[in-house]
């Protein structure tokens, strides 16, 4: 049985994870999609296939990879970290940043590339041109941050292989609804997807606000 | 003031891969002056502009700015003491004020400074109006006065201008074209100008340098280009081009 605290600690655990697991995809895909847009080096397309492909990866597969690594006789056994929190924020970083950087690239190629050389004709240094490249592309970025994130809230296949579904420690809102329904839990496992969606919704809505606030004149 | 050379080129050539896009023995820029460079398309015009933006890097040669090695300056040392005009405004996706103020910002200056200059162009380019409107919904013509003030409140050094009014129709062009020459002429800023357009070099330059198939055949004052050019490439792309 699912009490209310429980729900709460569940979904509060979700959001942790999934905001975390975006954070650090964000860390990571925008300057390597910066990269991938804005370099010339060899190696650049097959990078950006493999980011692409990424994209695509089935959270499954990441999670039995990153079980295999973190597994108590896998190479990272000796960290402990198998069934915690943490390993499923380790598998969602790798299910997002594709997406992420995938996005990013996408969004500063699809910004005229003169606008480089107009930023280096004002004095912009390196820096503040790209800068001044991801303030032009702020909305297709946002739209990048979106679909991470949604790619870590909804999915399950990942989190239950590497965080095990353990009731107060590693039970996230997709696991629960896996649970609910194996227990034939229909009621309680409808409303767990119910309050997934919300959240969901919430956390686009306000994401989508901020970006139409700077689409609008 | 319009004497001494504020940019020396000599013996430039620039590739790219393995053609030549241009090759320049001598050139000089005088202080104050506005220099037009002519030619036909693809001769290298635009290229002699973005090596000068050190946008492009020469296969050999020197430049020197003000007496100095220009290589010997930092990529964004040297581009803080230019300022470039491309043919598309490409402005960026915020106000009017804040696209003039943008180089002034990558400079790190104050905001009172900011405020003043900005005020200061955006009157004299005759857009003070449209301070807050959004970039992107300006005319062609609004934008490209907006692209001038964005240069010149930068009180450059050399201005770079690639063909800043072949885009926009005869009246607006003529319009900005007349309040360019007097803000240059007032501020006696030294300018590169890169036109295919005859009659607008000859309203707005001091000088003109004929490009023709990626090498730069002559220079000097519109009127005695036009006696005696320097050889049948240059005379046929005068006449043919005169109006």
């Amino acid at each position: 049985m699912i009490f209310d605290a429980e729900i709460l600690q569940i979904t509060i655990l979700s959001l942790q994870i999934s905001a975390f697991a975006t954070g650090i995809s964000l860390l990571i895909g925008l300057p390597l999609g910066t990269l991938l847009a804005l370099g010339k080096f060899w190696g650049r397309s097959f990078l950006l296939s493999m980011v692409n492909t990424g994209m695509g990866l089935p959270p499954v597969v990441v999670g039995l990879f990153v079980a295999m690594m973190l597994w108590r006789s896998g190479p990272l056994g000796d960290f402990q970290i198998i069934y915690t929190p943490l390993a499923i924020i380790i598998a969602q970083v790798l299910i997002s940043f594709p997406v992420v950087t995938g996005l990013t690239a996408a969004a500063l190629q699809a910004l005229d590339p003169r606008l480089r050389l107009q930023l280096y004709g004002l004095g912009a240094s390196r820096l503040q041109m790209i800068w001044s490249l991801w303030r032009e592309a702020r909305l297709p970025l946002l739209a990048a941050l979106m679909a991470g994130f949604g790619s870590v809230i909804s999915e399950v296949g990942a989190s239950m292989m590497v965080g095990g579904n353990i009731r107060h420690q590693t039970r996230v809102l997709t696991t629960a609804i896996v649970l609910e329904t194996g227990k034939g839990n229909f009621e309680i496992a409808i409303a767990l997807g119910l309050l997934l969606l919300l959240i969901t919704f919430l956390v686009n809505w306000a994401l989508t606000w901020i970006q139409q606030r700077g689409a609008r004149e | 003031m319009k004497n001494d050379a504020l940019i020396t080129i000599k013996d430039l050539l620039v590739k790219r891969g393995d053609k030549d896009v241009l090759r320049v023995e001598q050139l000089s820029i005088k202080r104050g002056e506005v220099l037009a460079v002519v030619g036909p398309n693809g001769a290298g015009k635009s290229t002699l502009l973005l090596t000068l933006a050190r946008l492009l890097s020469p296969e050999q040669g020197e430049i020197s700015f003000n007496g100095t090695q220009a290589q010997n300056e930092s990529d964004t040392v040297y581009r803080r003491r230019i300022a470039l005009v491309m043919q598309d405004p490409l402005l960026f996706d915020t106000s009017v004020f804040e696209n003039v103020a943008s180089g002034l910002r990558f400079r790190a200056k104050n905001k009172i400074e900011i405020q003043e200059k900005v005020s200061l162009w955006l009157e004299r380019l005759g857009v003070s109006h449209l301070a807050k409107r959004r970039a992107k919904r300006l005319s062609g013509g609004e934008a490209q006065r907006v692209s001038l003030a964005r240069a010149l409140v930068l009180e450059p050094e050399l201005l770079l201008l690639d063909e800043p009014f072949s885009a926009l129709d005869p009246p607006t062009r003529a319009s900005i074209l007349d309040d360019l020459g007097v803000l240059l002429e007032e501020t006696e800023t030294t300018t590169l100008f890169v036109t295919h357009d005859l009659p607008e070099a000859v309203k707005l330059a001091d000088r003109m340098a004929v490009v023709i198939e990626n090498r730069l055949e002559q220079i000097g004052e519109a009127s005695s280009l036009f006696e005696s050019p320097a050889n049948k490439e240059v005379a046929r792309f005068l006449n043919h081009k005169s109006v």
